[in-house]
């Protein structure tokens, strides 16, 4: 079987003294010889694990034809995020999971193949989409990340005016103030977010919703809302230590860093601390954008500390490469306990114990259990908490009545449709933390909802 | 987004006056909140408490001291110019309501956020006594608004220049030592102050309400950065707070954080001065 192309990357050496992109995407003739890798199935199973339903096929073929114009328009149909999909995308367990060429070999590199047209077309200028016919309804769009963005971008082919009201001063969310410049250039960002504008979205950023107005003032207002506002909250350890300088949670170390761009501190106001040794606890990716950010900023040692093994760590497997190639070391099967207090309540360290896997918990996977007498201390002067994160209360302050779970997100039906008649969420909100594409489906899901919804009414 | 400035007044020396207009914010506001503002695309962040809200104007004051970059940069802009962000109302508004007799104590910059709980409480039908204080004379603010919200009002400076010699916390005790009935303290100052004062009035088992301030980023319960611990617990300033229990407070490990970022703040400060100086022109 033949092997996908290789993505040509910054070497580690380089990179780790940058904040630019590592992946450098496909050249036209890769993307070509890629794409002619497709078996073309008469029943491709790669669309069924796209949460978005790309026709994968079709673009991918126009690809191997060279009319990447139409390659770019087939992807947008279906997805209007597409430069910032191929990008961040956990493609290995969604369409490139049940390629048929992965059954034998290596599957298509379908994310990419996406990559690639959504950059061709920032090349070539990206054309600014028709505007439909309108509705003459309107439906507020809470939150400018991905769920919000997708959401957005479909109620405004449907017709409708539509406002997005984002808490922060850059529209994009976790794409904005999590995910690091070297993963995903916030240029990109930005040039999806102006596409979304372009098809008429007015977004107002700055604008907590919850403190400056009501989910229900805004019911009032729309015919429709929409509540994408992810799971913004950060979980904390509830260890000794936990609140000493020094310690950041991973949202605050990567907002600092990619929103506020500590990392060109003082031309920019936010500053960071990064010090030299550094230990992010927690083993997804974003515990990953955490290490990487800090090698960046000039820590002369990184280390992850997880409590389960590397079979259980959750980020993509891409990304623990990278991290373990820029020299970040990974302590596996080791739980914090305490963190460690020096001069003027700042951290010195962290002490762990070592942990061994037992019988699978509620959640399928091996219960970490601590060894008795393995306690060891690991020097730091900044610690990253990257355990998760839940969805933020603010947004429900004066309107009790929305029905959420102990777990704080939103309850939902199958349509996506809440406890208030007309107001849909999805994405993180309701199902807690998960992945970009994920909170795009449940974008796209629920506009369909919304759009029956408005029908129904008028 | 840009937010226009309506205003802008120095009141003492380092201490300023600015009035934006922020219709939304301003129906929205309630004594106890802050906003969030950026004056620029490279600008931080910076948590400022209400000191006053105008529907009708749709506008939004705030007072700050002049301590770093951010604040330095604040006083050169003037009337008619913008703000890149202004965010709000943020935190949750403080418990205002009918009590009886209400003290209320402010120090420095302090007593800008102590003017609309002051009004709030006499609006809520309380005898508001108000204790005012500063370093002298010559940085006391808001004497003439502190009076017309307040039943009585004291004055205290550090120097003797006017008033009471001696700290705010001083009159405070003596109101509790005399036969004064008081239901609720509200101290807002420099951390040492609120710390100094939970102190005096611990003992007098009255309940006594503090608002922090720490540093912040988003205000809206995201980074995680305002963290205090307040009876043990771990509480995040911006959404939990910033109206906390003084009794509950862990004053030195807010001041701690608070002087986490000492030497960038002053290598951000340096930086600007050397672009600018001054008599900065770039304005």
């Amino acid at each position: 079987m033949s092997l996908k192309q290789e993505m040509p990357e910054q070497k580690p050496e380089e990179r780790i003294g940058n904040f630019d992109e590592v992946a450098l995407g496909y050249t036209e003739q890769q993307a070509v010889i890629e794409a002619g890798r497709c078996l073309e199935c008469k029943n491709p199973q790669c669309v069924a694990g796209c949460p978005v339903n790309i026709d994968i096929p079709g673009f991918v073929s126009r690809i191997k034809n060279k009319d990447f114009d139409r390659a770019i328009g087939i992807l947008k149909e279906s997805n209007a995020l597409p430069a910032i999909c191929g990008r961040v995308c956990p493609q290995e367990e969604q369409c490139e999971k049940f390629c048929i060429l992965g059954k034998k070999g290596q599957p298509l590199a379908i994310g990419r193949l996406e990559r690639f047209c959504a950059d061709y077309e920032r090349d070539a200028g990206v054309k600014s989409p028709e505007k439909p016919k309108s509705s003459g309804k309107n439906v507020a769009v809470i939150g400018a990340g991905p769920a919000g963005l997708t959401a957005a971008a479909e109620l405004a082919k449907a017709g409708h005016g539509v406002t997005i009201y984002e808490a922060l001063h850059e529209p994009g969310g976790v794409l904005t103030y999590g995910i690091p410049e070297f993963r995903l250039p916030k240029d990109i960002v930005r040039q999806e977010v102006d596409y979304i504008r372009n098809l008429g979205v007015d977004i107002k950023v700055d604008y907590v919703i919850g403190r400056i107005k009501t989910l229900d003032e805004l019911r009032d207002e729309f015919d429709a809302v929409f509540v994408g506002t992810g799971a913004g909250l950060p979980r904390f350890m509830r260890i000794e230590g936990e609140n000493l300088n020094g310690v950041y949670s991973a949202n605050e170390f990567l907002t600092r860093v990619n929103l506020m761009k500590a990392y060109r501190f003082p031309d920019y106001d936010t500053p960071i601390k990064c010090g030299n040794k550094v230990v992010v606890v927690g083993a997804g990716n974003v515990a990953m954008d955490a290490a990487r950010s800090a090698l960046r900023l000039g820590a002369e040692e990184v280390t992850v500390v997880y409590r389960r093994s590397e079979a259980e760590m959750s980020a993509r497997i891409e990304e623990v490469e990278h991290a373990k190639e820029e020299g970040v070391v990974f302590n596996l099967l080791t739980n914090p306990v305490r963190i460690l207090e020096g001069e003027n309540k700042t951290v010195t360290g962290v002490e762990c114990v070592n942990m061994e896997l037992g019988e699978p918990d509620e959640s399928g996977r091996r219960r970490p259990i601590p060894i008795e007498g393995s306690e060891h201390v690991i020097d730091a002067d900044i610690i990253i908490v990257a355990i998760g994160t839940s969805p933020n209360p603010v947004i429900f302050a004066g309107s009790e009545e929305l029905e959420t779970t102990s777990k704080g997100t939103i309850v939902v039906d199958e349509d996506a449709m809440s406890s208030l008649a007309g107001l849909c969420a999805g994405g993180d909100v309701v199902t807690g933390a998960a992945t970009v594409i994920s909170a795009m489906g449940a974008g796209k899901q629920a506009v369909a909802t919304i759009n029956r919804y408005i029908e129904n009414r008028s | 987004m840009f937010y226009n400035i309506l205003q802008t007044r120095n009141l003492v020396p380092d201490v300023n006056l600015m009035k934006v207009e922020a219709p939304d914010i301003a129906k929205a506001a309630k004594a106890g909140q802050f906003v969030i503002l950026r004056i620029d695309e490279s600008g931080e962040r910076i948590p400022l408490t209400i000191a006053d809200f105008d529907v009708d104007e749709g506008s939004i004051t705030v007072i700050y001291q002049v301590m770093g970059k951010t604040t330095k940069q604040l006083t050169t802009l003037k009337t008619g110019e913008t703000l890149q962000d202004f965010v709000g109302p943020l935190g949750t508004p403080s418990d205002i309501r009918k009590l009886g007799t209400v003290v209320m104590v402010g120090g420095g910059v302090g007593v800008a956020p102590v003017y609309p709980q002051a009004r709030a409480y006499r609006e809520a039908g309380n005898h508001v006594i108000s204790i005012i204080g500063a370093r002298n004379e010559e940085m006391l603010i808001l004497e003439d608004e502190m009076a017309e919200v307040s039943d009585e009002l004291y004055v205290a400076t550090d120097d003797g220049s006017k008033g009471h010699h001696g700290f705010v916390t001083d009159i405070v005790k003596d109101i509790l030592d005399s036969d004064q009935q008081v239901d609720r303290i509200v101290i807002i100052g420099p951390p040492i102050m609120m710390k100094v004062g939970a102190g005096v009035t611990a003992s007098y088992g009255v309940e006594t309400l503090v608002n922090l301030n720490p540093i912040m980023i988003d205000g809206t319960g995201m980074c995680g950065g305002c963290r205090v611990s307040v009876g043990g617990e771990t509480k995040f300033a911006c959404v939990d707070g910033p109206e906390f229990d003084a009794a509950d407070v862990d004053f030195d490990l807010m001041m701690s954080r608070l002087s986490f970022y000492r030497p960038q703040e002053k290598e951000a400060l340096e930086s600007y001065n050397k672009k600018c100086g001054d008599d900065c022109k770039c304005h």
